[in-house]
């Protein structure tokens, strides 16, 4: 599986790019808080148009990390029969061999499920399950936070949980905004820059991402915005160990995991005349939560909050 | 020159059992548990008088809309790609002749590529031009596979490979370029490079038959003609025969078979080199026995090359190139040592 693992890595800033291309959901009939949790049948937008629910689907086959962690985070866990192999968030989601980046329409078939969500990226899959009949919403990789809070809602009503599912939204929203204004109280003005590594290969995120936009509450700067071809790479542009060095960022944020992930990057020529090499301020993020667009935001949000005040240094 | 004689039909209908046998196979095997048994009576149910069909709706659809057409397109991709490598070792009287090594495969991918990444802001529907461009991409691929191999060393065996992989490579990198380029698209073109037929339905059979049938009545109408090239041109013009008219219809049928192959399943490599030697090993070295052989037995080795890699990692997918390139590269070595470079 490791070569899985790999593989998902090596593709996954080209995954990010692809679904960064487009917007994100929107709810049909306005929904809002005060609906009832059985309003069956529902009609939401998802990427491919409308997409009508007869009845509250009870074998639902979630096929993104981030997709499974919404369902639990609202109450629907027990209507996921079957999730995609990183499905791993949280500890009672059924995990199984399925992929969510090449979805075997045969393997999906045979859970026998009533409805299946799927990542953008993987619409050709879409296509073939309407062939047999069985329904599928596509949503694409959140862009921004109000797309998370959008995508929440949007399975709290295709689940009859449209209760739940608003108030998850606000309870994440409202933390989100919690944690930043203390930390910009604590921070005052500040003009700390960063850098962002999705992976070993210094693919780096744009302020345009969904990432960027994190660290853009706190009001960092991103060295990833002067790249040549910050835009034309979806965002997500892959940068020279010499731009760095000469961006000279203050933090360094990596998405990935690794034991030695900290001491390679501190090891890599030049970079030790790098300020945040210097003052140690190589940050690690957990990289399943800093590649998840779902509830556990809240925790990213803490985790750049923390590596803020300790690069300003403040006492946390 | 013509080889060992034998009875011509049996061969045939040899090869035909043999695709129609991988084919019933390649429908039994797959994710989703229908055995052999329930397929025979859900084919029998409708014409059998009392007889309930085994499956329910949703297998009968895995069945109907996965299983077949992916089938249908494994026989279809590889009878193409082994009759196109056939038709060019003919005409090239060189046995490593393939669409995969002399270009035509990348040439086909990166036309294909081209309409992909950059179609969409030309014409409303880039996905029907795919065949058109892949073809005009495969016969340039070949071309200067060609032009290339002849200009440096009078195209012997390996000036030939030698300039293919020249001419491959440079196609291939261009490609990553463009892939760079539009890296929106970058999943997806990676995935159809790898080759694979994980996403076909019956749309793109529809939309690949016309060239594969255009393609395919040429190249076997052709066998004769290719058996008199065998001879030697001197020997063929004095029979009457056209020798660089033969070349230009043989090589163009055999890129557009290449580019109907690549345009719906990606680059899948060496069937065009190991099935032909097996048929040659088989019913000799007459092309009209070679080429009709190269179509059933490369549609059977597809199909079966498919099973495995639909069922090594279940339910995750193998791509098809991978398997056949596992399959195909040892083939290549022993074919090559095989040859000590001397005309076929």
């Amino acid at each position: 599986m490791r070569n899985a693992r790999r593989l998902s890595a090596a593709l996954l800033p080209a995954a990010l790019v692809l679904t960064a291309a487009c917007g994100g959901p929107d709810t049909a009939d306005g929904a809002g808080a005060g609906d009832s949790g059985g309003a069956f049948p529902v009609t939401v937008d998802d990427a491919r148009g409308e997409v009508t629910i007869d009845e509250a689907p009870q074998r639902i086959v979630s096929l993104s990390p981030s997709t499974t962690e919404m369902l639990f985070a609202i109450g629907a866990g027990d209507q996921v029969a079957a999730a995609d192999e990183y499905s791993d968030y949280p500890e009672e989601a059924p995990t199984t061999d399925l992929s969510g980046f090449t979805p075997s329409v045969e393997a999906i078939s045979e859970e026998d499920p009533d409805l299946v969500i799927l990542a953008g990226s993987a619409e050709d899959a879409a296509e073939q399950l309407d062939k047999l009949g069985i329904p599928v919403l596509v949503l694409d990789a959140a862009t921004t936070l109000d797309d998370t809070y959008d995508q929440i809602r949007l399975l709290g009503e295709v689940t009859g949980e449209a209760e739940s599912a608003d108030a998850e939204a606000d309870r994440v929203e409202s933390e989100i905004t919690g944690i930043v204004d203390e930390t910009k109280e604590k921070l005052g003005d500040t003009d700390l820059s960063y850098y962002h590594e999705v992976d070993d290969t210094m693919y780096s995120a744009t302020s345009d991402t969904f990432i960027g936009q994190i660290y853009n509450e706190f009001g960092l700067t991103n060295i990833a915005d002067e790249a040549d071809d910050a835009a034309s790479s979806g965002g997500y542009p892959q940068l020279s160990p010499e731009f760095i060095v000469e961006a000279d960022p203050d933090l360094i944020f990596l998405a990935y995991g690794g034991a030695d992930a900290v001491e390679d990057v501190a090891e890599r020529p030049a970079f030790d005349k790098v300020s945040a090499v210097q003052d140690d301020d190589i940050v690690q993020l957990d990289e399943d939560i800093s590649s998840r667009w779902g509830p556990r935001v809240v925790d990213l949000a803490q985790e750049v909050s923390d590596a803020v005040l300790a690069a300003s240094g403040e006492e946390r | 020159m013509f080889g060992r004689s034998r009875p011509s039909w049996a061969w045939l209908l040899g090869g035909l059992a043999a695709l129609v046998a991988a084919m019933v196979l390649g429908v039994a095997a797959g994710a989703a548990s229908i055995t052999p048994l329930d397929i025979a009576g859900a084919l029998l149910a409708p014409v059998w008088p009392g007889m309930e069909s085994p499956l329910d709706d949703r297998q009968a659809a895995v069945l109907v809309e996965l299983r077949l057409p992916r089938v249908v397109l494994g026989a279809m991709v590889g009878g193409l790609l082994a009759c196109a490598g056939a038709a060019y070792q003919g005409v090239f009287r060189n046995p490593l002749a393939d669409p995969y090594l002399l270009g035509a495969a990348s040439g086909g991918g990166l036309g294909a590529t081209l309409v992909i990444a950059f179609g969409g802001d030309v014409f409303d529907s880039p996905r029907a031009l795919v065949p058109v461009a892949a073809f005009l991409g495969a016969l340039l691929g070949v071309a200067a596979a060609y032009a290339l191999g002849h200009s440096t060393a009078r195209g012997g065996t390996a000036s030939l490979v030698l300039a293919g992989v020249a001419v491959s490579s440079f196609l291939s990198a261009v490609q990553t370029l463009l892939q760079q380029m539009r890296i929106e698209e970058l999943q997806r073109i990676y995935a159809w490079v790898l080759g694979g037929l994980g996403r076909s339905g019956w749309d793109d059979i529809v939309m690949v038959t016309p060239y594969a049938v255009a393609a395919m009545v040429v190249l076997l109408g052709c066998g004769y003609l290719l058996d008199m090239l065998a001879l030697g041109d001197e020997k063929a013009v004095s029979l009457g025969l056209n020798a660089t008219a033969v070349r230009l219809i043989v090589i163009s049928a055999a890129s557009l078979a290449t580019a109907a192959a690549v345009a719906v399943s990606g680059l899948i490599g060496f069937v065009g080199i190991v099935v032909p030697h097996i048929v040659r090993r088989l019913v000799g070295t007459g092309y009209r026995m070679i080429l009709p052989m190269s179509l059933l037995v490369g549609g059977a080795f597809l199909v079966l090359v498919d099973i495995v890699a639909r069922t090594v990692i279940a339910p995750a997918e193998l791509p098809l190139g991978v398997v056949t390139a596992f399959l195909g590269a040892p083939f290549f070595i022993i074919v090559l040592r095989g040859t000590r470079d001397r005309s076929m």
